[in-house]
């Protein structure tokens, strides 16, 4: 009984002690995941006493979060809605944007496919069902495999509004769940066309360029290219201590060292 | 002192056994909660018969009978698969297989159902899918086709183990009675005793289907996601797990989309009560018949 008693004791301790120490937890864009990740390590790296978590699941769950108070630094590919202000002010918290970092949004096709450049029209008629094949945009007679991400996906949202002005994706479009699953599946299908964040692209998959412009630090940064768009990390109202001391961590050269490296694009 | 005891123990059981009870019934009211306001938001027979789903669209459509289809495609053709390899299997381990191959294949079909969901995804989206696309030559591979095979082998186990269990519960004497018939072996087989484990083996297949439309990882990665009414089994589609899956995170509490997704959950439970209570109906009559029950 009393070992029982020293045991729980002990634990009730430990959790306590978890309470004081600086913790700082991020949640949201799946996008944004590798840039916080290695930011986090870093940071851990360099402040000993800082203990930082992070979480995925998407820019709208990162945002309910910071309102519901379970995450200090929510992630976002997109801007906070207004309904999401409204639900928030009625909480209490005071959502604060902050730029991290830009992020292109890259139109991916398969390594076989002969097509390496399409409009804007182009891509928005082929994800509203208006393109079927990719002999229309100049490829051979094959039927164009429309990949798009769920719903739940900030790159969803954010393709929405660059890429169809907010028109419907077609409904017998294929849905993945992370943008790894999208490079995935366009890899392993020949006619597939698929989007994911500049940080995803690689050697697996061909970015199509959009008007003539690739996908490149330049050109999202100077927002010549059609498909790009800031990255956000929001906080409750102005961020202090630990919380601040990480974002301006992230937007020092180090942390944008580390923004280069994951494949987007830094803000200087 | 002892009494006290014996009684402290005993409380602490029957509220330890009636806790699951607790939960069963929090869940049952907190989905009929959440599923109710959806139905006076849409009108009922939009929801159930509407073909499009575009939850985040302005103006959304929340027509399910696409997703209700896709999970009874992908489920019929999970049972093509699993039906004849589970009974097969079951068939052999308990009639034809020796005692020391019994005691190894009875557990390694089982270790199937022990492999995590997710990793039935991997293998399905990586390596299954990608060869259904190029043995059929059809634009993808992630389809109702691909979904319905590893779903099909993940049933498995489940159908092989019961069905196996069935088939062990028929007594002897009913065998030895058709032998001394002058049946044989197969006359044996398929007139005494798959009859007499009938029962048995449709609850494992009842409860195989249960599994199946329940699944969810699997589904949401290898059955593509395209929220249509399916016309063929090569067309990529979205059953209603992998839709709540997908889209729960993102669905503003207390929003239509948000009650929708919950009266999905709704229409998934009465699917699998209706199911896991035909099992047991069946089960309790196939004891009865075996003269078991008494």
């Amino acid at each position: 009984m009393k070992k029982i008693l020293a045991v729980v004791l002990l634990a009730s301790a430990i959790f306590a002690a978890d309470a004081f120490a600086a913790k700082i937890t991020l949640e949201g864009s799946t996008t944004l995941l590798p840039i916080a990740q290695r930011a986090a390590e870093e940071y851990m790296d360099a402040n000993s006493s800082a203990n930082i978590t992070v979480r995925g699941g998407g820019s709208g769950v990162g945002v309910n979060s910071l309102i519901a108070g379970t995450c200090d630094i929510a992630n976002a590919s997109r801007a906070i809605k207004d309904s999401e202000i409204q639900t928030a002010a009625s909480k209490g918290v005071k959502p604060k944007a902050f730029v991290v970092a830009m992020d292109g949004i890259a139109v991916i096709v398969n390594n076989s496919n002969a097509v390496s450049e399409l409009s804007k029209k182009q891509v928005s008629d082929i994800y509203t069902g208006k393109i079927t094949s990719w002999s229309q945009v100049g490829g051979k007679n094959e039927r164009i495999v429309v990949v798009s991400r769920d719903s739940a996906s900030g790159t969803f949202e954010a393709f929405g509004e660059l890429a169809l002005n907010k028109q419907k994706v077609l409904s017998g479009a294929l849905m993945q769940a992370s943008n790894q699953a999208i490079v995935a599946t366009v890899s392993k299908t020949p006619g597939a066309i698929g989007y994911v964040g500049v940080g995803y692209t690689s050697p697996q998959i061909k970015a199509v360029s959009i008007e003539g412009v690739d996908a490149n630090k330049e050109t999202v940064l100077t927002g010549k290219y059609a498909y790009s768009r800031p990255l956000f990390m929001y906080t409750n109202g102005q961020p202090k201590g630990e919380i601040k001391n990480f974002i301006d961590f992230l937007l020092s050269a180090d942390g944008q060292k580390i923004v280069e490296e994951e494949g987007f694009v830094p803000l200087q | 002192m002892r009494s006290y005891k014996e009684l402290a123990i005993k409380m602490l059981f029957t509220v330890l056994a009636f806790s699951s009870l607790v939960f069963l019934a929090g869940i049952v009211f907190v989905l009929f909660k959440e599923s109710i306001p959806a139905i006076s938001e849409i009108n009922l027979f939009d929801f159930l018969f509407g073909k499009y789903w575009y939850p985040t669209f302005e103006p959304a459509e929340f027509g399910v009978l696409p997703l209700i289809l896709a999970s009874l495609e992908v489920a019929v053709g999970a049972l093509f698969v699993c039906v004849p390899l589970g009974i097969g299997s079951a068939l052999y381990v308990n009639e034809l297989a020796s005692a020391s191959q019994k005691q190894i294949l009875k557990p390694l079909i089982e270790t199937l159902a022990s492999i995590p969901s997710i990793i039935y995804g991997f293998f399905g989206m990586l390596i299954v899918a990608p060869f259904i696309q190029k043995l059929f030559n059809i634009p993808t591979g992630l389809c109702a086709f691909s979904a319905s095979v590893v779903l099909g082998v993940m049933a498995i186990p489940t159908v092989a183990s019961i069905s196996e269990d069935a088939l062990s519960f028929v007594p002897n004497s009913f065998k030895e009675a058709s032998y001394s018939l002058g049946a044989n072996r197969w006359q044996t087989l398929t007139k005494v005793v798959i009859p007499a484990a009938a029962s048995g083996i449709s609850t494992s297949v009842i409860l195989g289907m249960s599994r199946i439309v329940g699944e969810t990882m699997t589904v949401l990665m290898v059955s593509g996601g395209a929220a249509v009414i399916p016309k063929s089994f090569f067309d990529p589609v979205r059953p209603m797990t992998a839709t709540i899956a997908a889209e729960m995170g993102e669905a503003a509490v207390g929003s239509a989309h948000y009650h929708c997704l919950f009266a999905i959950g709704l229409i998934l439970f009465l699917i699998t009560l209706v199911f896991n209570a035909l099992a047991e109906a069946i089960s309790r009559k196939y004891r009865i018949k075996l003269g078991l029950d008494r």
